[in-house]
Protein backbone atom coordinates (compact mmCIF):
# COMPACT_ATOMS: atom_id res chain seq x y z
CA UNK A 1 0.00 0.00 0.00
CA UNK A 2 2.24 2.73 -1.00
CA UNK A 3 1.31 6.17 -0.84
CA UNK A 4 2.61 8.90 -3.66
CA UNK A 5 2.20 11.96 -3.63
CA UNK A 6 3.49 13.77 -6.68
CA UNK A 7 3.83 17.90 -6.99
CA UNK A 8 0.59 17.99 -4.35
CA UNK A 9 -0.44 21.99 -4.13
CA UNK A 10 -3.82 23.25 -2.12
CA UNK A 11 -5.25 26.34 -2.36
CA UNK A 12 -7.90 27.65 -0.09
CA UNK A 13 -10.58 30.34 -1.30
CA UNK A 14 -9.29 30.18 -4.70
CA UNK A 15 -9.59 33.41 -6.47
CA UNK A 16 -10.65 35.54 -3.59
CA UNK A 17 -9.33 37.85 -1.56
CA UNK A 18 -8.92 35.15 1.27
CA UNK A 19 -6.67 33.06 -1.12
CA UNK A 20 -4.52 31.19 0.81
CA UNK A 21 -1.81 28.52 -0.20
CA UNK A 22 -1.87 25.74 2.48
CA UNK A 23 0.23 22.95 0.79
CA UNK A 24 3.42 24.07 -2.11
CA UNK A 25 4.12 21.83 -4.75
CA UNK A 26 4.76 18.77 -2.36
CA UNK A 27 6.08 15.44 -3.47
CA UNK A 28 6.88 12.28 -1.45
CA UNK A 29 6.41 8.77 -0.97
CA UNK A 30 5.60 6.63 2.17
CA UNK A 31 6.49 2.84 1.79
CA UNK A 32 4.18 -0.03 3.04
CA UNK A 33 4.88 -0.85 6.64
CA UNK A 34 6.79 2.63 7.63
CA UNK A 35 5.88 4.41 10.84
CA UNK A 36 5.93 8.32 9.32
CA UNK A 37 5.56 11.13 11.69
CA UNK A 38 4.63 14.50 10.44
CA UNK A 39 5.53 17.53 12.40
CA UNK A 40 5.42 21.01 11.62
CA UNK A 41 3.85 24.28 13.38
CA UNK A 42 0.34 25.14 13.17
CA UNK A 43 -0.50 25.92 9.87
CA UNK A 44 2.16 24.28 8.01
CA UNK A 45 -0.31 22.71 5.75
CA UNK A 46 -0.27 18.86 8.43
CA UNK A 47 -4.16 18.71 8.46
CA UNK A 48 -4.65 19.51 4.90
CA UNK A 49 -2.19 17.07 3.85
CA UNK A 50 -3.28 14.15 5.83
CA UNK A 51 -7.15 14.86 4.36
CA UNK A 52 -5.33 14.77 0.71
CA UNK A 53 -4.30 10.84 1.56
CA UNK A 54 -7.91 9.32 1.92
CA UNK A 55 -9.36 11.77 -0.81
CA UNK A 56 -11.13 14.40 1.73
CA UNK A 57 -9.59 17.16 0.09
CA UNK A 58 -8.70 17.38 -4.05
CA UNK A 59 -6.40 18.71 -4.79
CA UNK A 60 -5.40 22.10 -6.74
CA UNK A 61 -2.75 20.54 -9.07
CA UNK A 62 -1.10 16.94 -8.29
CA UNK A 63 -1.82 14.24 -7.74
CA UNK A 64 -2.27 11.36 -5.06
CA UNK A 65 -1.36 7.65 -5.74
CA UNK A 66 -3.10 4.71 -2.94
CA UNK A 67 -2.15 1.58 -4.38
CA UNK A 68 -0.54 2.67 -7.28
CA UNK A 69 -4.63 4.01 -8.36
CA UNK A 70 -4.71 8.17 -8.56
CA UNK A 71 -7.47 9.71 -6.42
CA UNK A 72 -10.12 11.39 -8.09
CA UNK A 73 -9.29 9.55 -10.93
CA UNK A 74 -13.24 8.03 -12.68
CA UNK A 75 -12.65 4.53 -11.81
CA UNK A 76 -12.15 4.89 -8.27
CA UNK A 77 -14.56 4.41 -6.10
CA UNK A 78 -13.78 6.87 -2.86
CA UNK A 79 -15.59 4.35 -0.06
CA UNK A 80 -12.88 1.62 -0.88
CA UNK A 81 -10.09 4.59 -0.47
CA UNK A 82 -11.19 5.33 2.49
CA UNK A 83 -11.49 1.75 4.13
CA UNK A 84 -7.76 1.39 2.81
CA UNK A 85 -7.03 4.84 4.52
CA UNK A 86 -8.23 5.36 7.79
CA UNK A 87 -7.82 9.01 9.05
CA UNK A 88 -8.55 9.36 13.07
CA UNK A 89 -9.13 13.21 13.48
CA UNK A 90 -7.97 15.69 15.82
CA UNK A 91 -10.41 15.42 19.24
CA UNK A 92 -12.33 12.27 17.44
CA UNK A 93 -14.36 11.62 20.65
CA UNK A 94 -16.98 14.52 19.02
CA UNK A 95 -17.64 12.63 15.99
CA UNK A 96 -19.50 9.86 18.66
CA UNK A 97 -23.71 9.92 18.03
CA UNK A 98 -24.75 6.45 18.29
CA UNK A 99 -26.54 5.12 21.23
CA UNK A 100 -24.31 2.47 22.38
CA UNK A 101 -20.63 1.91 22.17
CA UNK A 102 -21.12 -1.28 19.87
CA UNK A 103 -23.33 0.70 17.74
CA UNK A 104 -21.03 3.25 17.32
CA UNK A 105 -17.93 1.18 16.49
CA UNK A 106 -19.98 -0.97 14.30
CA UNK A 107 -20.73 2.66 11.96
CA UNK A 108 -17.99 2.22 9.95
CA UNK A 109 -18.07 -1.65 9.33
CA UNK A 110 -21.80 -1.32 8.48
CA UNK A 111 -21.31 1.17 6.05
CA UNK A 112 -18.90 -0.91 4.27
CA UNK A 113 -21.73 -3.17 3.63
CA UNK A 114 -20.01 -6.32 5.14
CA UNK A 115 -21.98 -9.12 7.42
CA UNK A 116 -23.05 -8.79 10.57
CA UNK A 117 -21.50 -11.97 11.98
CA UNK A 118 -18.04 -9.96 10.11
CA UNK A 119 -18.88 -6.59 11.76
CA UNK A 120 -19.69 -8.47 15.23
CA UNK A 121 -15.87 -9.56 14.48
CA UNK A 122 -14.24 -6.27 13.51
CA UNK A 123 -16.14 -4.74 16.57
CA UNK A 124 -14.75 -6.85 19.12
CA UNK A 125 -11.20 -7.03 17.61
CA UNK A 126 -11.26 -2.77 17.33
CA UNK A 127 -12.63 -2.42 20.98
CA UNK A 128 -9.52 -5.07 22.00
CA UNK A 129 -7.10 -3.48 19.85
CA UNK A 130 -8.03 0.17 21.93
CA UNK A 131 -7.26 -1.78 25.42
CA UNK A 132 -11.38 -1.81 26.38
CA UNK A 133 -13.52 -4.27 27.99
CA UNK A 134 -15.60 -5.73 25.17
CA UNK A 135 -18.17 -6.85 27.26
CA UNK A 136 -18.73 -4.03 29.92
CA UNK A 137 -18.44 -1.34 27.69
CA UNK A 138 -20.58 -2.33 24.47
CA UNK A 139 -23.35 -1.58 25.90
CA UNK A 140 -23.09 1.59 27.71
CA UNK A 141 -23.95 5.09 25.90
CA UNK A 142 -20.65 6.78 24.04
CA UNK A 143 -21.70 9.97 26.01
CA UNK A 144 -21.20 8.55 29.58
CA UNK A 145 -17.69 7.51 29.13
CA UNK A 146 -14.45 9.64 30.43
CA UNK A 147 -12.56 11.89 27.87
CA UNK A 148 -10.03 9.54 27.30
CA UNK A 149 -12.17 6.39 27.10
CA UNK A 150 -14.73 8.27 24.35
CA UNK A 151 -11.50 9.22 22.17
CA UNK A 152 -10.75 5.30 22.41
CA UNK A 153 -13.89 4.24 21.23
CA UNK A 154 -13.27 6.65 18.52
CA UNK A 155 -10.46 5.22 17.58
CA UNK A 156 -11.74 2.24 17.64
CA UNK A 157 -14.53 3.21 15.14
CA UNK A 158 -11.52 3.78 12.56
CA UNK A 159 -9.55 0.84 13.42
CA UNK A 160 -12.76 -1.53 12.68
CA UNK A 161 -12.67 -0.54 8.92
CA UNK A 162 -9.57 -1.94 9.54
CA UNK A 163 -7.12 0.28 6.87
CA UNK A 164 -3.97 -0.88 5.66
CA UNK A 165 -2.76 2.68 6.01
CA UNK A 166 -3.05 4.75 9.53
CA UNK A 167 -3.66 8.55 9.89
CA UNK A 168 -3.74 9.91 13.37
CA UNK A 169 -3.71 14.00 13.95
CA UNK A 170 -2.84 14.25 17.46
CA UNK A 171 -4.46 11.47 18.52
CA UNK A 172 -3.07 12.41 22.18
CA UNK A 173 -3.67 15.78 22.41
CA UNK A 174 -5.55 16.47 26.02
CA UNK A 175 -5.16 13.08 27.22
CA UNK A 176 -3.03 12.77 30.93
CA UNK A 177 0.19 11.27 30.50
CA UNK A 178 -0.78 7.88 31.33
CA UNK A 179 -3.24 7.77 28.71
CA UNK A 180 -1.27 9.18 26.05
CA UNK A 181 1.32 6.41 26.71
CA UNK A 182 -1.05 3.86 26.41
CA UNK A 183 -2.83 4.75 23.78
CA UNK A 184 0.23 5.76 21.37
CA UNK A 185 2.40 2.42 22.60
CA UNK A 186 -1.04 0.57 21.22
CA UNK A 187 -0.70 2.44 17.84
CA UNK A 188 3.21 1.02 17.89
CA UNK A 189 2.32 -2.42 18.81
CA UNK A 190 -1.13 -2.36 16.47
CA UNK A 191 1.91 -0.97 13.61
CA UNK A 192 4.29 -3.95 14.49
CA UNK A 193 1.98 -6.38 14.57
CA UNK A 194 -0.19 -5.81 11.52
CA UNK A 195 2.20 -4.46 9.72
CA UNK A 196 -0.09 -1.57 8.83
CA UNK A 197 1.45 1.55 7.92
CA UNK A 198 1.05 4.45 10.24
CA UNK A 199 1.34 8.01 9.92
CA UNK A 200 1.42 10.27 13.16
CA UNK A 201 0.46 13.64 13.40
CA UNK A 202 2.26 15.23 16.68
CA UNK A 203 3.65 18.19 18.23
CA UNK A 204 5.81 16.15 21.10
CA UNK A 205 9.34 15.73 19.77
CA UNK A 206 9.71 12.62 22.40
CA UNK A 207 6.76 10.96 20.77
CA UNK A 208 8.39 11.44 17.83
CA UNK A 209 11.72 10.01 18.24
CA UNK A 210 10.68 6.89 20.40
CA UNK A 211 7.93 5.45 17.76
CA UNK A 212 9.04 6.97 13.91
CA UNK A 213 10.94 5.27 11.26
CA UNK A 214 10.38 8.53 9.32
CA UNK A 215 9.99 12.14 9.77
CA UNK A 216 8.09 14.93 7.19
CA UNK A 217 8.93 18.26 8.38
CA UNK A 218 6.48 20.58 7.56
CA UNK A 219 7.05 24.21 6.71
CA UNK A 220 4.52 26.69 5.32
CA UNK A 221 3.43 24.27 2.96
CA UNK A 222 7.05 22.88 1.72
CA UNK A 223 8.46 19.75 3.14
CA UNK A 224 11.61 20.71 5.13
CA UNK A 225 12.98 17.75 5.89
CA UNK A 226 11.92 13.99 4.94
CA UNK A 227 14.50 11.69 7.10
CA UNK A 228 14.91 9.63 10.17
CA UNK A 229 14.49 11.53 13.62
CA UNK A 230 18.40 11.03 14.32
CA UNK A 231 19.05 13.14 11.35
CA UNK A 232 16.38 15.67 11.45
CA UNK A 233 16.98 15.94 15.14
CA UNK A 234 20.35 17.33 13.89
CA UNK A 235 18.74 20.35 12.81
CA UNK A 236 17.64 21.88 16.16
CA UNK A 237 18.65 25.35 14.82
CA UNK A 238 16.65 25.10 12.23
CA UNK A 239 13.54 23.10 13.45
CA UNK A 240 13.48 25.97 15.96
CA UNK A 241 13.70 28.56 13.72
CA UNK A 242 10.48 26.82 11.78
CA UNK A 243 8.76 26.94 15.57
CA UNK A 244 9.81 22.82 16.65
CA UNK A 245 12.35 21.96 18.33
CA UNK A 246 14.21 18.58 19.70
CA UNK A 247 13.51 16.32 22.39
CA UNK A 248 14.50 17.61 25.79
CA UNK A 249 17.27 15.06 26.09
CA UNK A 250 18.59 16.21 22.72
CA UNK A 251 18.85 19.37 24.04
CA UNK A 252 20.54 18.31 27.30
CA UNK A 253 22.88 16.17 25.59
CA UNK A 254 23.86 19.03 23.25
CA UNK A 255 24.40 21.47 26.34
CA UNK A 256 27.04 18.51 27.89
CA UNK A 257 28.98 18.49 24.61
CA UNK A 258 29.54 22.44 24.74
CA UNK A 259 30.67 22.18 27.78
CA UNK A 260 33.33 19.90 26.53
CA UNK A 261 32.20 16.11 27.48
CA UNK A 262 32.48 13.69 24.01
CA UNK A 263 28.95 12.81 24.08
CA UNK A 264 27.43 11.60 20.73
CA UNK A 265 23.56 12.92 19.91
CA UNK A 266 21.04 11.55 21.71
CA UNK A 267 17.09 11.68 20.70
CA UNK A 268 16.06 9.43 23.42
CA UNK A 269 15.91 8.29 26.83
CA UNK A 270 17.53 4.99 26.73
CA UNK A 271 20.52 5.94 24.54
CA UNK A 272 21.13 9.12 26.38
CA UNK A 273 21.48 7.03 29.52
CA UNK A 274 23.97 4.85 27.37
CA UNK A 275 26.04 7.13 26.62
CA UNK A 276 26.20 8.66 29.99
CA UNK A 277 27.09 5.26 31.32
CA UNK A 278 29.78 5.27 29.05
CA UNK A 279 30.86 9.20 29.66
CA UNK A 280 31.59 8.56 33.34
CA UNK A 281 32.32 4.68 33.42
CA UNK A 282 35.97 5.98 32.42
CA UNK B 1 -18.54 23.26 0.80
CA UNK B 2 -20.98 25.13 2.16
CA UNK B 3 -18.50 28.28 1.87
CA UNK B 4 -20.02 30.02 -1.10
CA UNK B 5 -22.57 31.93 0.79
CA UNK B 6 -22.36 35.42 0.91
CA UNK B 7 -25.44 37.01 2.50
CA UNK B 8 -25.05 38.22 5.59
CA UNK B 9 -20.84 37.97 5.08
CA UNK B 10 -19.06 41.55 6.39
CA UNK B 11 -16.29 42.63 4.11
CA UNK B 12 -14.29 45.35 6.91
CA UNK B 13 -13.31 48.35 4.83
CA UNK B 14 -12.44 51.94 5.67
CA UNK B 15 -14.84 53.69 3.83
CA UNK B 16 -17.31 56.25 4.09
CA UNK B 17 -20.38 54.07 3.90
CA UNK B 18 -18.08 51.30 6.19
CA UNK B 19 -17.61 54.58 9.12
CA UNK B 20 -21.91 55.64 8.83
CA UNK B 21 -23.49 55.23 12.10
CA UNK B 22 -24.86 52.15 12.05
CA UNK B 23 -28.15 53.50 13.16
CA UNK B 24 -28.57 55.66 10.32
CA UNK B 25 -27.45 52.91 7.98
CA UNK B 26 -30.58 50.49 9.23
CA UNK B 27 -32.79 53.41 8.84
CA UNK B 28 -31.75 53.60 5.41
CA UNK B 29 -31.41 50.48 4.64
CA UNK B 30 -35.58 50.58 5.85
CA UNK B 31 -36.36 53.63 4.13
CA UNK B 32 -35.73 52.64 0.40
CA UNK B 33 -36.65 49.40 0.72
CA UNK B 34 -40.19 51.37 1.27
CA UNK B 35 -38.89 53.78 -1.17
CA UNK B 36 -38.67 50.68 -3.86
CA UNK B 37 -42.54 50.74 -3.69
CA UNK B 38 -43.17 54.03 -4.25
CA UNK B 39 -41.79 53.74 -7.61
CA UNK B 40 -44.32 54.40 -9.94
CA UNK B 41 -42.17 54.12 -13.08
CA UNK B 42 -38.68 52.88 -15.33
CA UNK B 43 -37.49 56.64 -15.28
CA UNK B 44 -38.30 56.88 -11.31
CA UNK B 45 -35.57 53.59 -11.53
CA UNK B 46 -32.61 55.96 -12.59
CA UNK B 47 -32.60 57.65 -9.04
CA UNK B 48 -32.38 54.60 -7.69
CA UNK B 49 -29.90 53.16 -9.80
CA UNK B 50 -27.97 56.75 -9.21
CA UNK B 51 -28.09 55.92 -5.60
CA UNK B 52 -27.26 52.59 -5.47
CA UNK B 53 -24.14 53.62 -7.75
CA UNK B 54 -23.34 55.87 -5.44
CA UNK B 55 -23.50 53.64 -2.27
CA UNK B 56 -21.37 51.28 -3.90
CA UNK B 57 -19.06 53.12 -5.58
CA UNK B 58 -18.43 54.90 -1.67
CA UNK B 59 -17.90 51.25 -0.59
CA UNK B 60 -15.48 50.25 -2.49
CA UNK B 61 -16.70 46.49 -3.03
CA UNK B 62 -16.60 44.92 -6.12
CA UNK B 63 -19.64 44.70 -8.16
CA UNK B 64 -18.48 40.93 -8.38
CA UNK B 65 -19.35 40.40 -5.08
CA UNK B 66 -22.83 42.22 -5.32
CA UNK B 67 -23.61 39.99 -8.09
CA UNK B 68 -22.50 37.01 -6.55
CA UNK B 69 -25.27 37.73 -3.10
CA UNK B 70 -27.90 37.63 -6.00
CA UNK B 71 -26.82 34.27 -7.07
CA UNK B 72 -28.65 31.86 -4.40
CA UNK B 73 -32.08 34.13 -4.98
CA UNK B 74 -31.63 33.89 -9.12
CA UNK B 75 -34.80 31.00 -8.89
CA UNK B 76 -37.22 34.03 -7.00
CA UNK B 77 -36.25 36.45 -9.51
CA UNK B 78 -37.09 34.64 -11.90
CA UNK B 79 -40.32 33.26 -10.76
CA UNK B 80 -41.00 36.43 -10.61
CA UNK B 81 -40.15 37.82 -13.95
CA UNK B 82 -41.93 34.97 -15.32
CA UNK B 83 -45.22 34.64 -13.54
CA UNK B 84 -45.44 38.60 -13.81
CA UNK B 85 -44.92 38.12 -17.89
CA UNK B 86 -47.59 35.06 -18.21
CA UNK B 87 -50.57 36.25 -15.18
CA UNK B 88 -50.90 39.77 -16.76
CA UNK B 89 -54.32 40.57 -18.58
CA UNK B 90 -53.53 42.93 -21.69
CA UNK B 91 -52.27 43.19 -25.10
CA UNK B 92 -51.13 40.04 -26.49
CA UNK B 93 -47.97 39.94 -27.95
CA UNK B 94 -46.56 36.24 -27.96
CA UNK B 95 -48.51 32.94 -27.50
CA UNK B 96 -46.61 29.63 -26.24
CA UNK B 97 -48.33 26.65 -25.77
CA UNK B 98 -51.85 28.59 -25.10
CA UNK B 99 -50.08 30.81 -22.67
CA UNK B 100 -49.88 34.33 -23.67
CA UNK B 101 -47.29 36.93 -22.75
CA UNK B 102 -48.89 40.83 -22.40
CA UNK B 103 -46.88 44.22 -23.07
CA UNK B 104 -48.64 45.03 -19.92
CA UNK B 105 -47.26 41.31 -18.43
CA UNK B 106 -43.64 42.35 -19.46
CA UNK B 107 -43.70 46.08 -18.14
CA UNK B 108 -44.74 44.20 -15.01
CA UNK B 109 -42.15 41.70 -15.02
CA UNK B 110 -39.18 43.99 -15.70
CA UNK B 111 -40.76 45.90 -12.76
CA UNK B 112 -41.07 43.83 -10.34
CA UNK B 113 -37.65 42.11 -11.39
CA UNK B 114 -35.72 45.39 -10.90
CA UNK B 115 -37.50 46.03 -7.64
CA UNK B 116 -36.63 42.62 -6.35
CA UNK B 117 -32.71 43.34 -7.26
CA UNK B 118 -32.85 46.28 -5.83
CA UNK B 119 -33.63 45.03 -2.72
CA UNK B 120 -31.54 42.62 -2.15
CA UNK B 121 -28.72 44.68 -3.34
CA UNK B 122 -29.72 47.23 -0.44
CA UNK B 123 -29.82 45.02 2.03
CA UNK B 124 -26.99 42.82 1.23
CA UNK B 125 -25.07 46.56 1.15
CA UNK B 126 -25.99 46.60 4.69
CA UNK B 127 -24.32 43.32 5.98
CA UNK B 128 -21.40 44.22 3.46
CA UNK B 129 -20.25 47.22 4.97
CA UNK B 130 -21.25 46.70 8.59
CA UNK B 131 -19.62 44.37 11.10
CA UNK B 132 -22.15 42.46 12.83
CA UNK B 133 -21.12 43.72 15.95
CA UNK B 134 -21.88 47.70 15.06
CA UNK B 135 -24.79 46.07 13.40
CA UNK B 136 -26.74 44.68 16.51
CA UNK B 137 -24.79 47.84 18.30
CA UNK B 138 -27.26 49.87 16.15
CA UNK B 139 -30.32 47.69 16.58
CA UNK B 140 -29.69 47.69 20.64
CA UNK B 141 -30.09 51.57 19.62
CA UNK B 142 -32.83 51.69 17.66
CA UNK B 143 -35.04 49.22 20.02
CA UNK B 144 -34.17 50.94 23.32
CA UNK B 145 -36.57 53.37 23.33
CA UNK B 146 -39.12 49.96 23.47
CA UNK B 147 -37.59 49.27 26.97
CA UNK B 148 -40.47 51.27 28.36
CA UNK B 149 -42.83 48.82 27.55
CA UNK B 150 -40.82 45.71 28.17
CA UNK B 151 -38.82 44.85 24.94
CA UNK B 152 -35.76 43.27 25.76
CA UNK B 153 -33.61 45.38 23.39
CA UNK B 154 -30.35 44.34 25.31
CA UNK B 155 -30.83 40.30 25.32
CA UNK B 156 -32.17 40.71 21.35
CA UNK B 157 -29.43 42.68 20.29
CA UNK B 158 -26.53 40.01 22.59
CA UNK B 159 -28.54 36.95 21.14
CA UNK B 160 -28.06 37.97 17.77
CA UNK B 161 -24.48 39.07 18.34
CA UNK B 162 -23.62 35.73 19.53
CA UNK B 163 -25.66 33.87 16.83
CA UNK B 164 -23.94 35.28 14.18
CA UNK B 165 -20.77 34.91 15.81
CA UNK B 166 -21.61 31.30 15.98
CA UNK B 167 -22.06 30.58 12.20
CA UNK B 168 -19.33 30.28 10.82
CA UNK B 169 -18.03 28.71 14.09
CA UNK B 170 -20.57 25.93 13.22
CA UNK B 171 -20.34 25.84 9.62
CA UNK B 172 -16.35 24.70 10.60
CA UNK B 173 -17.23 21.98 12.79
CA UNK B 174 -20.12 21.21 10.67
CA UNK B 175 -17.38 20.69 7.72
CA UNK B 176 -14.79 18.83 10.80
CA UNK B 177 -17.87 16.30 11.34
CA UNK B 178 -18.73 15.39 7.84
CA UNK B 179 -15.64 14.42 6.87
CA UNK B 180 -14.75 12.98 10.29
CA UNK B 181 -17.98 10.59 9.59
CA UNK B 182 -17.09 10.17 5.67
CA UNK B 183 -13.91 8.77 6.75
CA UNK B 184 -15.95 5.99 8.22
CA UNK B 185 -17.84 5.69 5.19
CA UNK B 186 -20.49 7.97 5.35
CA UNK B 187 -22.21 8.55 1.91
CA UNK B 188 -24.07 11.97 2.31
CA UNK B 189 -24.40 12.83 -1.21
CA UNK B 190 -26.25 9.38 -2.57
CA UNK B 191 -29.47 7.57 -2.13
CA UNK B 192 -33.18 8.05 -2.37
CA UNK B 193 -34.79 11.31 0.40
CA UNK B 194 -35.17 8.88 3.25
CA UNK B 195 -31.66 7.11 3.02
CA UNK B 196 -30.23 10.88 3.01
CA UNK B 197 -32.28 12.07 5.84
CA UNK B 198 -31.05 8.81 7.47
CA UNK B 199 -27.12 9.90 6.50
CA UNK B 200 -27.58 13.20 8.45
CA UNK B 201 -28.51 11.54 11.93
CA UNK B 202 -24.27 10.85 12.08
CA UNK B 203 -24.01 14.66 11.28
CA UNK B 204 -26.18 16.11 13.36
CA UNK B 205 -26.09 14.40 16.68
CA UNK B 206 -22.32 15.53 16.94
CA UNK B 207 -23.89 18.97 16.17
CA UNK B 208 -26.02 19.42 18.42
CA UNK B 209 -24.19 18.39 21.21
CA UNK B 210 -21.32 20.41 20.31
CA UNK B 211 -23.43 23.29 19.75
CA UNK B 212 -25.35 22.84 23.25
CA UNK B 213 -21.25 22.40 24.84
CA UNK B 214 -20.48 25.88 22.64
CA UNK B 215 -22.89 27.38 24.64
CA UNK B 216 -22.61 26.38 28.03
CA UNK B 217 -18.70 27.13 27.90
CA UNK B 218 -19.59 30.58 26.63
CA UNK B 219 -22.60 31.00 29.10
CA UNK B 220 -19.38 30.20 31.84
CA UNK B 221 -16.84 32.26 30.42
CA UNK B 222 -19.37 35.17 30.16
CA UNK B 223 -20.27 34.97 34.03
CA UNK B 224 -16.71 34.37 34.85
CA UNK B 225 -16.52 38.01 33.53
CA UNK B 226 -19.60 39.03 35.66
CA UNK B 227 -21.93 39.72 32.64
CA UNK B 228 -25.44 40.18 33.81
CA UNK B 229 -27.57 41.39 31.21
CA UNK B 230 -27.92 45.51 30.06
CA UNK B 231 -28.17 47.31 33.27
CA UNK B 232 -25.80 49.88 33.69
CA UNK B 233 -23.40 48.29 30.94
CA UNK B 234 -21.81 51.29 29.28
CA UNK B 235 -20.00 50.95 25.91
CA UNK B 236 -16.15 51.56 24.51
CA UNK B 237 -17.70 52.64 21.57
CA UNK B 238 -20.42 55.31 22.03
CA UNK B 239 -22.77 55.92 18.50
CA UNK B 240 -22.45 59.40 18.05
CA UNK B 241 -24.16 61.15 14.98
CA UNK B 242 -21.18 62.96 12.60
CA UNK B 243 -21.17 65.33 9.76
CA UNK B 244 -21.27 62.43 7.30
CA UNK B 245 -24.14 60.98 8.66
CA UNK B 246 -26.08 64.27 8.73
CA UNK B 247 -24.98 64.26 5.04
CA UNK B 248 -26.26 60.86 4.10
CA UNK B 249 -29.50 61.92 5.43
CA UNK B 250 -29.65 64.57 3.31
CA UNK B 251 -28.82 63.07 -0.13
CA UNK B 252 -31.17 60.08 1.10
CA UNK B 253 -34.05 62.76 1.39
CA UNK B 254 -33.30 64.65 -1.60
CA UNK B 255 -33.48 60.82 -3.42
CA UNK B 256 -36.84 59.89 -1.65
CA UNK B 257 -38.08 63.66 -2.95
CA UNK B 258 -37.37 63.13 -6.33
CA UNK B 259 -38.40 59.08 -6.56
CA UNK B 260 -42.01 60.31 -5.41
CA UNK B 261 -41.94 63.46 -7.23
CA UNK B 262 -41.40 61.49 -10.38
CA UNK B 263 -44.43 59.16 -10.13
Amino acid sequence: MPVKVENLTHIYMKDSVFEHVAIDNISFEIQDGEFIGLIGHTGSGKSTLIQHLNGLLKPSSGKVFIDGEELGSKEIQMKKVRQKVGLVFQYPEYQLFEETVYKDVAYGPRNLGLSEDEVDARVRKAIGLVGLDFDSISNVSPFELSGGQKRRVAIAGVLAMEPKVLILDEPAAGLDPKGRDEILRGFKTLHEQQKITVVLVSHSMEDIANLVDKVLVMNKGKIAYFDTPRNVFKEAETLEKIGLGVPQVTYLVRELRKKGYPIADCINIDEAKNELLRLFKR
Amino acid sequence: MIKDITIGQYIPGDTTVHNLDPRIKIIITFVFITLLFFVGNYFSYLYIVAFMGLAIGLSKISLKFIVKGLKPLIVIILLTVVLNAFMTQGEVIYRLWGLSITREGLYQAGFMGLRLIFLITGASLLTLTTSPIALTDGIEKLLSPLKRIGVPAHELAMMMTIALRFIPTLLEETDKIMKAQMARGADFETGNLINRAKAMVPLLVPLFISAFRRADELALAMEARCYRGGEKRTRMKQLKLEFRDYSAMMIVAAFCFLVIWSR
